[in-house]
C-alpha cells in the first residue's frame, strides 16, 4: 500500500455523490441472493445497514454481543439528529450543514463526505417518520427542532432525551421485519474476534459464542464493522459497560489503517465522579445547553463556602456568578462546540473555581430559562406574570416536558432535585472521532472489509457537532454503504458461497482459540478491572484533554509496560466453554491496552491542537487551539506492523476546494 | 454500610440453583446497585471463586439490558428506574438483600442472574414493525401532521425499553404491557394504521406461543415498570385485537 486513495469522484461538490451513483455497478436482483454480507454491530449504523442490505436482497448475517441488538449503545443518545430540512426557515441549507460539520471538525474532516452526508440528512427525517419513529411536534402536528452546539440554527430533530432510543428502536424495527424473512440471520450474544482475509479480500469473521463458549466461523463476500468507538479505553466514560474496540483493532491487526486515534471528544456535560468504585460517567444531553446557562462562582470564598456546604449556589448573587462560556464567547455563548465547552470548564476548574468536594464541576442552572417559559405561560394562560412562585411552577412544567427524563436520571444518581438548584457537571469521554480508516466508499484498505458509524474515522475532523453521530451512523447505513458495498460486490456474483474450511479459517480460528486459553489459563493475581482502571487513569492524565509531549512520551512507556504486565500477571476465572463476562472484559481490555499505545503515539505526532486534540505547546494567547495547517493538514493512518507505538504513519493529505481554512472562532 | 447478600447461583441452564449468601461491607451508599455487585464480584475474584453473572450494558437506565429481582421487585425498591440507576442509599446498614433473576417460563435462567429473553426479540418479529423499505423517496416529514397529543402518546408507549420487569412483576407472567406498548405507539400514528389490524393479531399469537401468561389486570406490571409504560396500553390494544378479530 504505497499511497492512500480516497476514491472521491470528480465533479462539483454538489453533483460528486449523484453522479457516482448513476456511475457505478450494480447487482441484480437475483445475483443479490446468492451474495452474503456480514455486519458487526447493531447501533444505528449496523442496524440501518443489516436492514437495508436485507431489504436490497443481500443475505445478512449480523453480530451483537448485547443480548438484543435494540441494546446496542446508540439507544443512549439523548439530545437529537440534525437535518438540513430548513423547517424553521433560518436559513438552513445542506451548504451550510456541510460548512459548520467542516468547520466544526476543525477542518481535519474530508470534504466529500461531509458534504454527502449533509446531502442524505434530509432524506434520514423522512425514512424515520415513515417506519414511525416519534419525534417531538408542535402544536400544528408539524416537527420540532432545537439548537445545538457550534451552530446558528435550529436543525435538531429530537424525541424528548430519548432520541437515539427512537431511532435506533426504528432501525431494530426494520431489522425485526428482515429477521421474520429469513433475510437476515441475527446472531445474539456473539462476538467477533478475528477478521478472515482470504487472497486479501475480507471473507469471514471468527465470533465467540457468549453462552456457549463455542468459536465459530462465518463466511461472507464482504465484512462491515459498525462496532462503534473506543472511548472506554479510558475505562470511565459515557459509553456503555460491554463498548469496545476488539473487532476495530482485529480488523486493524488484519491490514485496515487506524486513522486519527487520538480525536476524542470530551463531552463538557456528564455528572461529575463521586468515588473510586465509579464504573461509568453519564452525560446530561448537550440539548440542555439551549436552556441551561453555565456558569462558577466569581469569588474563591463562594468557592470555599460552597464545598464546605455552608452555602447553596441559589445563595450567590447574579453579580458574583461567572458565565464564563457567555463571557468569552459572545456570538455562541453556551451553544459553543464540546471541545471548546470541555476546555473551558476545565481552565475554571484548574484555577480552583470548581464547585464540588473534588474541584472538578461547574454548574448548569435552569433558573432563568424556568422563568422566561413561566412567564410566556403566564401570559398565555391570562394569569399574573409577576406572581413568581406561579410563574415559577409553569416554567419548571416547561422545563419538565422537554428535559423532564434527563432531570429524573440527574436526580436518581446525585439525590438533589435540578429543577431548585442547578446541576452540577463536568467534561467525560464521550465519543471518538478516530477510528478504522476508509475512502469514499466507507471501505477500509482492506478490500471487502467496510467501516461505518462511530467505528469509521470519516465525517467529523478533530471534533464531532452535537446531533451528528446520529445522522452519521443512519446515514452510512442507511444511504450510503448500500450503494457503495453493491459496486464492490458486483465483481463476487460469480463467486459463490465461501467455504468456511479453508486454511486461513483454520488459522484464525486457532489463534483465536490461543490467545483465549492464555487468557483463562494464566491465573495470575490482579483482575482485569485492576489493568483497565490503571490504563484509564494513564490515557486520562495523559492523552484527557490536555496533552504534552512529555506526558504522551511517558504514557507510551507506562501503557507498554502495563500491557507486560497484563499478561503475566492478569487473573481471569471461569472456563472457555461457558458463560465468562470476566473472559470478555479480559479480551476487551487486551485490544484496549495496544490501541492506548497508539492513541498515544498519533496525539506525539500531532504537533498541533485541533478540536479534541489539544497540545499544551501549541495553543493562542487566550488558550484557544492552535493548528498548524502549513503542516498537518492530513489524516494520520497507521498501518498495524506489530509494537502499536512503531505502527507506520500514511498520510491522506486533506484538500479543501469548497471551504477556506480559517482560525475557527466562535467569539 | 455493611450488608448480606443472599444471591442466586445457578451454573447454567440445565443446571439446579441455589441461594448463597455472601457478606459485604464498605458500601457506599452514593454506589449504584451494580457497582456494589462489581465490588463483590472483585472480591470474589480475589478470593478464587467465581464472580456473580449478570446482564447489563449502558448503565444509564435505556438499554434494558440490566434485570435483577431484588428483594421481591424488579429492579428493586425505587420506583421509576432500572437497577443500574437504583443506588444503595435506599438500602440500609444490616439490610439484607435478595437478589434473584428474573424470572417468568418465557425467560429461562441461562447462568446466575442472566436471563434469555429473546422471546420479546420474536414477538417484535412477529408485527412490531410499518413495512417500509428504505429508499431515500418517501414522503416528506412533514406532509402529514400529527397532532401533538398522539405524537406525545406514541412516545410515551415507545420508550418501553424491553427490560421484561412487566413480565416478571406479574403473577401470570404476561407480557401485555410490554407488547401493548409497540401496538399503540404505531396505532397512534397514521404511519401505522396501514397494518394496525395484522400487527396486533400476529404480536399477540406470539407473545401466546412463546409461553407469556394471561393478563388479570392486577396493574403490578405499571408498578414496576421502569419507564411508567401506562396500562393505558393494554386497554388500546385490547380493543384493537377484538376490532381486528372481528373485522377478520
Amino acid at each position: 500500500m504505497a499511497k492512500l486513495n480516497s476514491g472521491v469522484p470528480k465533479g462539483e461538490i454538489q453533483d460528486k455523490w449523484t453522479q457516482y451513483k448513476d456511475s457505478i455497478n450494480l447487482v441484480n436482483p437475483a445475483n443479490k441472493r446468492n451474495i452474503d454480507v456480514i455486519v458487526v454491530g447493531t447501533g444505528l449504523a449496523g442496524g440501518s445497514a443489516s436492514a437495508t442490505l436485507a431489504e436490497l436482497g443481500y443475505n445478512v448475517k449480523t453480530f451483537c454481543y448485547q443480548d438484543s441488538p435494540r441494546r446496542a449503545h446508540s439507544i443512549a443518545a439523548q439530545g437529537g439528529i440534525n437535518a438540513a430540512k430548513n423547517y424553521q426557515g433560518d436559513g438552513d441549507s445542506t451548504y451550510r450543514l456541510f460548512y459548520d460539520t467542516v468547520k466544526g471538525g476543525d477542518y481535519r474532516s474530508r470534504e466529500a463526505n461531509v458534504y454527502r452526508l449533509a446531502e442524505v440528512s434530509t432524506n434520514i427525517i423522512d425514512q424515520c417518520v415513515a417506519q414511525g419513529v416519534p419525534f417531538a411536534r408542535d402544536y400544528g402536528g408539524l416537527l420540532d427542532n432545537r439548537s445545538f452546539g457550534g451552530v446558528l440554527v435550529s436543525r435538531t430533530f429530537y424525541a424528548k432525551g430519548q432520541t437515539g432510543q427512537q431511532l435506533l428502536l426504528g432501525a431494530y424495527s426494520a431489522m425485526n421485519r428482515q429477521i421474520a424473512r429469513g433475510k437476515i440471520k441475527m446472531h445474539n450474544r456473539h462476538e467477533m474476534l478475528d477478521v478472515v482475509v482470504i487472497d486479501g479480500k475480507a471473507r469471514g469473521i471468527i465470533a465467540r459464542n457468549l453462552v456457549t463458549g463455542e468459536i465459530e466461523r462465518h463466511s461472507a463476500h464482504a465484512v462491515v464493522i459498525a462496532s462503534g468507538g473506543y472511548g472506554n479505553v479510558y475505562f470511565l466514560s459515557t459509553n456503555a459497560m460491554g463498548s469496545n474496540t476488539t473487532a476495530a483493532w482485529k480488523a486493524h491487526k488484519k491490514g485496515a489503517f487506524f486513522a486519527n486515534p487520538c480525536y476524542t471528544q470530551i463531552h463538557p456535560t456528564c455528572i461529575p465522579r463521586s468515588g473510586e468504585y465509579q464504573s461509568k460517567l453519564t452525560l446530561m444531553s448537550e440539548s440542555l445547553r439551549n436552556d441551561g446557562r453555565i456558569w462558577v462562582p466569581k469569588n474563591l470564598e463562594d468557592v470555599k463556602a460552597l464545598r464546605e456546604g455552608t452555602i447553596k449556589a441559589t445563595d450567590i448573587k447574579e453579580e458574583n456568578r461567572d458565565y464564563y462560556l457567555e463571557r468569552r464567547y459572545p456570538a455562541f455563548g453556551n451553544l459553543v462546540p464540546r471541545d471548546v465547552a470541555s476546555r473551558a470548564a476545565k481552565e475554571r476548574c484548574d484555577a480552583g473555581y470548581g464547585v464540588n468536594q473534588t474541584g472538578e464541576a461547574v454548574y448548569l442552572d435552569f433558573s432563568s430559562a424556568i422563568m422566561r417559559y413561566g412567564k410566556e405561560q403566564a401570559l398565555l394562560k391570562g394569569e399574573d406574570e409577576n406572581d413568581l412562585q406561579l410563574v415559577k411552577k409553569l416554567g419548571q412544567d416547561i422545563v419538565k416536558s422537554k428535559y423532564g427524563n434527563l432531570f429524573q436520571m440527574y436526580e436518581k444518581i446525585v439525590d438533589e432535585n435540578p429543577y431548585e438548584l442547578p446541576m452540577m457537571i463536568y467534561p467525560a469521554v464521550h465519543y471518538t472521532m478516530g477510528g478504522i480508516w476508509v475512502d469514499y466508499n466507507l471501505m477500509t484498505t482492506v478490500p471487502g472489509l467496510y467501516a461505518i458509524g462511530e467505528a469509521n474515522f470519516s465525517d467529523h475532523g478533530s471534533n464531532r457537532l452535537g446531533a451528528s453521530a446520529l445522522m452519521q451512523g443512519l446515514a452510512d447505513g442507511y444511504f450510503v454503504l448500500p450503494y457503495t458495498i453493491g459496486d464492490y460486490l458486483s465483481d463476487d456474483i460469480r463467486t459463490g458461497p465461501i467455504s468456511t474450511d479453508s486454511t486461513e479459517f483454520e488459522k484464525a480460528e486457532s489463534n483465536v482459540k490461543e490467545l483465549l486459553e492464555q487468557l483463562v489459563n494464566n491465573k495470575g493475581n490482579h483482575s482485569v478491572d485492576y489493568y483497565h482502571k490503571k490504563l484509564g487513569r494513564i490515557m486520562w492524565d495523559k492523552c484527557g484533554m490536555a496533552r504534552t509531549e512529555i506526558g504522551l512520551k511517558e504514557a507510551i512507556k507506562e501503557i507498554k509496560e502495563l500491557r507486560e504486565d497484563f499478561w503475566k500477571n492478569v487473573m481471569v476465572p471461569g472456563q472457555l466453554n461457558e458463560l465468562n463476562k470476566e473472559l470478555e472484559k479480559a479480551g476487551r481490555v487486551a485490544d484496549f491496552l495496544e490501541l492506548g499505545e497508539l492513541f498515544a503515539k498519533d496525539a506525539l505526532t500531532r504537533n498541533e491542537s485541533c478540536g479534541g486534540h489539544f497540545r499544551e505547546e501549541y495553543a493562542t494567547k487566550e488558550g484557544e487551539a492552535k493548528r498548524d495547517d502549513k503542516n498537518f493538514t492530513f489524516v494520520s493512518a497507521w498501518e498495524y506492523v506489530g509494537e502499536p507505538s512503531e505502527a507506520k504513519l500514511h498520510k491522506e493529505q486533506l484538500e479543501f476546494e469548497n471551504i477556506e481554512l480559517k482560525e475557527r472562532s466562535y467569539k | 454500610m455493611k450488608l448480606t447478600l443472599k444471591i442466586w447461583r445457578q451454573k447454567s441452564s440445565i443446571d439446579k440453583g441455589s441461594l448463597e449468601t455472601y457478606p459485604i461491607s464498605d458500601v457506599s451508599e452514593h454506589m449504584s446497585f451494580l457497582e456494589m455487585l462489581d465490588v463483590l464480584n472483585e472480591e470474589l475474584i480475589e478470593k478464587g471463586i467465581d464472580p456473580v453473572a449478570f446482564d447489563h450494558d449502558c448503565r444509564e437506565g435505556i438499554c434494558g439490558m440490566c434485570s435483577l429481582y431484588i428483594n421481591g421487585e424488579a429492579h428493586g425498591p425505587d420506583r421509576r428506574v432500572t437497577t443500574c440507576q437504583l443506588h444503595m442509599r435506599k438500602f440500609k446498614d444490616g439490610d439484607t438483600i435478595f437478589i434473584e433473576p428474573f424470572r417468568a417460563n418465557a425467560f429461562p435462567v441461562i447462568k446466575d442472574l442472566v436471563v434469555d429473553r429473546s422471546s420479546f426479540d420474536r414477538i417484535q418479529q412477529a408485527g412490531g414493525y410499518i413495512s417500509v423499505n428504505t429508499s431515500g423517496n418517501t414522503q416528506d416529514a412533514n406532509s402529514i401532521p400529527i397532532p401533538k397529543e398522539d405524537a406525545d402518546t406514541a412516545f410515551d408507549a415507545a420508550t418501553c425499553i424491553g427490560c421484561g420487569a412487566c413480565v416478571a412483576s406479574c403473577k401470570n407472567s404476561s407480557a401485555m404491557l410490554f407488547v401493548s406498548a409497540k401496538v399503540s405507539q404505531f396505532s397512534l400514528l397514521p404511519q401505522g394504521k396501514v397494518e394496525a389490524k395484522d400487527r396486533v393479531l400476529n404480536m399477540v399469537n406470539k407473545m401466546d406461543e412463546e409461553g407469556f401468561g394471561n393478563c388479570t389486570n392486577t396493574g403490578a406490571c405499571e408498578v414496576e415498570c421502569p419507564k411508567g409504560i401506562s396500562l393505558d396500553n393494554i386497554s388500546r390494544m385490547n380493543r384493537e385485537f377484538l376490532s381486528a378479530n372481528l373485522n377478520k
